[in-house]
């Protein structure tokens, strides 16, 4: 896994709300047998028509927008547990997604993929959207070790929360398989001395 | 004190981790296809064994044809990812139900009827429709990729412990209205993200009186809201339902694992972080008209304006997406196809539902209709009561085993602008083909609008 630990990009916004795993990747892409690609398929029937021509009126189509960081309505990567979603967005170039909140699952796989979800207040999230329609090439800046998300435009900073752990693994592009493993002899204790029905 | 989840979380917690994150113990992984060759992939390039083969089963649902499943599988993609999980298995030592074994079937169906799954264990799976086995009174939860492997490796995944949600039903349901009106109910008022960062425990007389296949057609759309899981304290219907079971405990070991059983439910003075009370007699038969499980209503009922709802600014697009307007009904609207199926509704209970109300009369003349069992044993069951035959003289076709239509992964897909109403558990965009069009709706409001050719209220046909 990549480290992450502080971007300043420009934002590709995406205000709308309940963003599903199946619109992230639809299911007749999950026929591959490793991680790799998946950034072609991504956002795929937004994307492209029937025909496979882009969609003029879909963001990432837009020359208007850029940037590594993602900016969508509320309740983004609900649905599926597919981590090709987090392996999609990834490797479209997007290294932050920023919402008022995340689905669980998908949180969690964007975690383990150095995709870091960044949660902010709905408020913020507004402004986000705002500064980003008045000024497509405004930036913005992440600070992981800091935990502050930075408007550059209006020079407003916010902090977000991330789990220590979590926080830890990102900025050092830790596994969490690697760890786990480091606690083997616990676990093969735990095995020993439970009771199990 | 505790809940029923704190008894099976606490009891399974091997380490805590300074911020927050404790190692927990699995006891049952349950792998497919489509989520597992990265993971396969991960532990061959580390170099690493599985830890514990004999807590993994396998079986191939998402990809699989229901057509001609004793042959080759046409589609190479498919046929390439389904072979691999062969492979996968056989080079890991992992038990596997695959195509044309009698146990093979989607994997949330076959886990509870081989008697797997069972109360007091924490199981994952990398699907989100994991939840399904908290029926039992399991901690069952859907994992990603990552996570499958590192379960794979070390028999244990690593997270934060969720919040605690109740949600109790209590009273009558009224005739015609099935445990897939409840949990769709819940939802439309809870919406999409509703139980986000919650486990949820479903109670009351209404969630009490379910058989399991109920309770499990609940559980398994706890993802739906947005849960991480949901599960049910574990009774006599349970066991009953146990008993016997292939892998189910016999003998002195069933007895002890009762006793145990006996022990979980939540305490009469446990406290959640939210609660939700709902009166069963308030529930009617229920349909989507919108492009997630939230955008749920009563059969009869017109889809709401955008004034009457808070949070939805997906609603307009939703709209187009489906073809229907605003404020309008839905009862009475042609619809194209009907799928009788998926993890949340394929079991047989459900298609003896469905199968009682089709008896006798035909599928209208402009509605194609498959029914699409959860399991070979699902499938040998119908026959065996004679129900394939009640769909296919209905002009159903009766398949073999899989995910199917719900997801579209395999050539069973609804084509684009098409009206499905649909057992399953999604109605995203594209989710059952590309422009496909999805109702949710329970089995016997599904089967009546295959007769009827549009959405019509059972209670009317009762």
């Amino acid at each position: 896994m990549q480290p992450f630990k502080k971007l300043t990009s420009t934002a590709v916004p995406l205000p709308i709300e309940d963003v599903d795993t199946d619109q992230i990747i639809p299911a007749r892409f999950l026929k591959a047998t490793t991680r790799e690609g998946f950034g072609e398929n991504l956002f795929r029937d937004w994307r492209y028509d029937k025909l496979n021509h882009p969609r003029e009126d879909f963001v990432l189509n837009s020359p208007t927008y850029a940037g590594e960081i993602l900016v969508a309505g509320a309740n983004f990567g609900c649905g599926s547990s597919r981590e090709h979603a987090a392996w999609a967005i990834y490797d479209y170039g997007f290294k932050a997604v920023v919402s008022s909140y995340f689905a669980d699952i998908f949180k969690g796989n964007a975690l383990n993929n150095g995709l870091l979800p960044v949660t902010v207040n709905p408020q913020v999230l507004d402004e986000i959207f705002r500064t980003i329609e008045a000024n497509p090439a405004a930036r913005f800046t992440i600070n992981l070790e800091e935990q502050t998300f930075t408007n550059e435009e209006t020079g407003t900073s916010t902090h977000f929360d991330i789990d220590e752990y979590k926080k830890t693994c990102l900025i050092n592009g830790y596994d969490d398989i690697d760890f786990l493993l480091s606690q083997r002899e616990k676990i093969e204790a735990f095995e020993a001395q439970r009771e199990e029905h | 004190m505790p809940t029923l989840f704190d008894k099976v979380w606490d009891a399974h917690v091997v380490t805590s981790v300074p911020g927050g994150a404790q190692v927990l113990y699995i006891d049952k992984h349950l792998i497919h296809e489509v989520t597992s060759p990265q993971a396969f992939n991960g532990l061959r390039q580390r170099g690493i064994p599985i830890f514990r083969r004999d807590r993994i089963v396998a079986t191939a649902d998402h990809n699989v044809p229901t057509k001609d499943q004793d042959k080759p599988i046409a589609e190479p993609l498919s046929r390439k990812q389904v072979n691999m999980l062969t492979t996968n298995c056989e080079e890991f030592g992992v038990e596997l139900y695959g195509l044309g074994h009698p146990y093979q079937g989607i994997v949330h169906v076959i886990g509870p009827e081989l008697g797997i799954t069972r109360p007091g264990i924490t199981m994952v799976c990398g699907d989100s429709h994991t939840s399904t086995h908290g029926a039992f009174g399991a901690i069952a939860f859907g994992i990603g990729t990552s996570q499958v492997e590192q379960v794979m490796a070390t028999q244990c995944v690593l997270m934060e412990k969720p919040k605690k949600m109740r949600i109790s039903v209590d009273g009558d349901l009224q005739p015609g209205v099935t445990a897939k009106d409840i949990i769709l109910y819940i939802i439309s008022q809870l919406g999409t993200g509703g139980g986000t960062g919650h486990f949820v425990e479903y109670a009351g007389t209404a969630i009490q009186r379910l058989s399991m296949e109920g309770r499990m057609t609940i559980c398994n759309m706890s993802i739906e809201m947005g849960a991480r899981g949901g599960l049910i304290s574990p009774d006599e219907t349970t066991f009953a339902y146990m008993q016997g079971r292939e892998f189910a405990p016999q003998g002195a070991e069933w007895d002890a694992a009762v006793k145990y059983w006996r022990t979980l439910p939540t305490d009469a003075d446990a406290v959640f972080d939210a609660e939700y009370h709902f009166r069963a007699e308030d529930i009617p038969p229920m349909i989507t008209y919108g492009t997630n499980p939230g955008m749920g209503m009563g059969v009869t009922e017109r889809i709401p304006t955008e004034s009457e709802i808070h949070g939805q600014a997906t609603l307009k697009k939703s709209m187009e997406y489906m073809g229907l307007e605003l404020g309008n009904k839905m009862e009475g609207m042609p619809i194209d196809y009907v799928f009788i199926g998926s993890c949340t509704n394929s079991r047989v209970e459900d298609l003896r539902l469905a199968a009682g109300l089709i008896k006798g009369k035909k599928i209208h003349e402009n509605v194609t209709g498959i029914v699409v069992p959860g399991s070979q044993q699902v499938a040998r069951q119908a026959i065996a009561e004679g129900l394939d035959r009640v769909f296919t003289d209905a002009g159903f076709e009766f398949r073999g085993a899989g995910c199917s239509a719900c997801l579209g992964m395999n050539e069973d897909k609804i084509p684009a602008g098409r009206y499905c109403v649909s057992t399953s558990n999604r109605n995203f965009e594209g989710r059952q083909g590309p422009g496909a069009r999805t109702i949710l709706a329970s089995p016997l409001t599904a089967a009546a609008a295959a007769v009827s050719g549009r959405i019509v209220d059972v209670r009317e046909l009762h």
